[in-house]
């Protein structure tokens, strides 16, 4: 017993912590809150989402109607502040509007392959053998096209319209997703903890749940946040090919197109709609770097 | 041996063995080419039978990949052994009539070598602890007062140490922590596969002293696996040597260490350290690598590295029931061929 009391000292007296830590997405968050970089991306995405969502409430025009008078404004004409497109209507309510479609045409696409892709991939993680073997054998058989070539061709089979699009790029983004999630779920499995709690006697569903969906789910996450912005443009260039949105309806990868022709007459003009699809690929794809610097634990301090 | 005794999970009394494992075989199927067809086995473990008496220690020595570790994760049933069975205070686990895997899971724990991977990085120490007896129905108090408890019994201070995660302890906090979620079903058997392997010799040392305060306070019956011979001589009551996947030579830790009969516990025990120069090494160390497991030399398969090989030792494998005849104590069994006067002549010097 005596040693027993000479190793509490002797452990007590090694680190000494201060006060007790906080949980582990509690200091991912303080993390995140001391990254510039990330913080500010963040805000320009929220920007986004306001003056998408929040249309009717920074602009007053209606974003189909246009005017013969009005067409192809330069940007800080008086009335229009970004200008008009080859029809008269105003830009930026175009694009206010047209972030709807944009945005859901990306996100949704990603949601669903989180879903499907994430479900199969940590089946296959787990399970492994025969299960695993058939899931990622036929996934690689999608590996085989080009992302942007399978899309265009499911499309093409199904026929224009935001509802295909989605699906297509669904189907598209989760071959990647299954993979994702089979490589951390097989890392996670290995791991000794994963041993001991099957050595207690927890079931195989408990494991799942408590021990591999939270050291999975981060990295899983972090991965859908980096293809919303491959999704962005991918679902912007499907209908800037005319197998999306149909006109007269806005978005930024349809009104990319139909302002081509204008190019020439006010280029500043036809270049927003492609900046904006820029600037909201960029910001999510920075997100995603600072959300996995932040929740790796190793790096802390 | 008298708390052995009180406890009412105590079936056969104290002279049944808690554990034990006859004829345990498990071959890993090598597979490779086109078709993913078995080209060869790996014969990690094979036909090895030990028992393990209640309140004593006994260590499993020998060098990596001679199935120490497998040995371990086919008692927990952590993998599938393709013959044998194991018997746990007299009930067969498995078996229609004898004690289930996940019964014998409460009263069999284990702690592993990596004391980091061994933990899970999103929860605190006392969440780790707690988690396997909440998962065995207890209420959420009291799992985390018996968290809180044990961390304290394993010499951390749980106002400290509770709320914490992995990677803010030491490597030693870490695997007290361990102990303690192994302790925290109330196990009567725990294995250590190779514990304090990754410690630093100070925090070994006391880790090694925690687990023999432990052993008398909580009456636990060890499994102490370890490549190192000094730390199994100091934990041991008794001893069993591995190689190549079977046991050579089994018995009380005095009389192996003081007398190895084994040509491969003597070479074992000439390339341990010692710190007397009175006792320098003068026998030839073992050279080279243990032979490929998955072709093993036929007969005794320690006979490519033995340099007492005889033309018996490739015909046939010597089995483990072979006392010698000068044996003081004939629990002291060993697997060879070559008989002991021969072996003692000509090394006998340095233990004269």
């Amino acid at each position: 017993m005596s040693d027993l009391a000479l190793d509490r000292q002797l452990v007590s007296r090694a680190d000494t912590p201060s006060a007790p830590a906080p949980g582990y997405w509690t200091s991912v968050g303080q993390r995140l809150l001391r990254d510039k970089t990330t913080m500010a991306v963040t805000l320009v995405l929220f920007a986004i989402l306001f003056i998408t969502l929040g249309a009717p409430l920074v602009t007053h025009y209606d974003p189909y109607a246009g005017s013969v008078m009005a067409r192809l404004k330069p940007i800080g004409t008086p009335g229009h502040w970004l200008g008009t497109d080859e029809t008269g209507r105003d830009l930026w309510t175009r694009l206010c509007y047209g972030g709807r479609l944009s945005l859901l045409a990306a996100i949704l696409p990603v949601t669903i392959s989180l879903i499907v892709g994430g479900f199969l991939g940590i089946l296959a993680g787990y399970a492994g053998g025969w299960t695993g073997t058939l899931i990622m054998r036929t996934m690689d058989v999608f590996y085989a096209f080009p992302s942007i070539l399978l899309a265009i061709a499911i499309c093409g089979l199904m026929g224009n319209g935001l509802a295909n699009s989605i699906i297509a790029l669904a189907v598209v983004f989760i071959p990647p997703m299954v993979r994702v999630s089979e490589t951390v779920t097989t890392q996670a499995r290995h791991l000794d903890f994963v041993e001991a709690a099957r050595a207690s006697g927890t079931t195989t569903l408990q494991i799942i749940r408590h021990h591999v969906l939270s050291n999975v789910l981060g990295p899983i996450m972090v991965y859908a946040t980096s293809l919303i912005s491959v999704s962005i443009i991918l679902s912007a260039g499907l209908s800037f090919l005319g197998l999306g949105v149909t006109p007269p309806q806005a978005e930024w990868g349809l009104m990319l197109n139909s302002l081509r022709q204008a190019i020439y007459v006010q280029p500043s003009v036809a270049a927003l709609p492609g900046l904006m699809i820029f600037v909201t690929s960029m910001c999510f794809n920075l997100m995603s770097d600072g959300v996995r610097s932040a929740m790796d634990v190793r790096l802390n301090k | 041996m008298s708390a052995a005794l009180r406890d009412p999970r105590d079936r056969g009394g104290p002279a049944q063995p808690l554990l034990r494992v006859d004829r345990l075989t498990k071959h890993f199927p090598v597979r490779g080419g086109l078709l993913n067809r078995q080209v060869a086995t790996v014969q990690a473990v094979d036909d090895v039978s030990f028992s393990v008496r209640k309140g004593e220690t006994l260590g499993i020595v020998g060098e990596s990949g001679c199935g120490k570790s497998t040995t371990a994760r086919l008692l927990m049933r952590l993998i599938q052994p393709d013959a044998g069975e194991v018997v746990f205070d007299g009930d067969e686990v498995g078996h229609r009539q004898g004690i289930s895997v996940s019964d014998m899971r409460r009263q069999m724990q284990m702690v592993f070598q990596d004391s980091y991977s061994s933990l899970n990085p999103r929860m605190t120490m006392a969440e780790s602890i707690a988690y396997a007896p909440r998962m065995h129905g207890l209420g959420r108090r009291e799992a985390y007062e018996r968290a809180e408890n044990l961390l304290s019994r394993v010499g951390l201070n749980p106002l400290q140490y509770a709320r914490r995660y992995p990677h803010e302890l030491s490597g030693g906090q870490r695997q007290r922590v361990n102990i303690a979620r192994a302790l925290a079903l109330e196990p009567r058997l725990v294995i250590l596969d190779e514990a304090v392997a990754a410690l630093d010799k100070s925090v070994e040392a006391q880790v090694l002293n925690l687990l023999s305060d432990l052993k008398d306070s909580f009456s636990l019956t060890y499994l102490f696996i370890s490549h190192d011979l000094n730390v199994v001589e100091y934990m041991s009551d008794r001893v069993m040597v591995m190689y190549l996947g079977r046991v050579v030579e089994a018995g009380p830790v005095e009389s192996i260490y003081r007398r190895p009969r084994h040509p491969y516990t003597r070479a074992l025990f000439a390339s341990k350290p010692t710190l007397d120069p009175d006792r320098r090494t003068t026998e030839m160390p073992l050279t080279g690598d243990p032979p490929n497991p998955i072709n093993p030399p036929s007969g005794c398969r320690f006979r490519t590295r033995c340099g007492f090989a005889m033309p018996v030792c490739a015909a046939s494998l010597p089995p483990l029931d072979v006392p010698f005849e000068d044996a003081a104590d004939d629990s002291h069994v060993v697997a060879c061929h070559v008989p002991a006067a021969q072996l003692g002549h000509r090394t006998g010097v340095r233990h004269g």
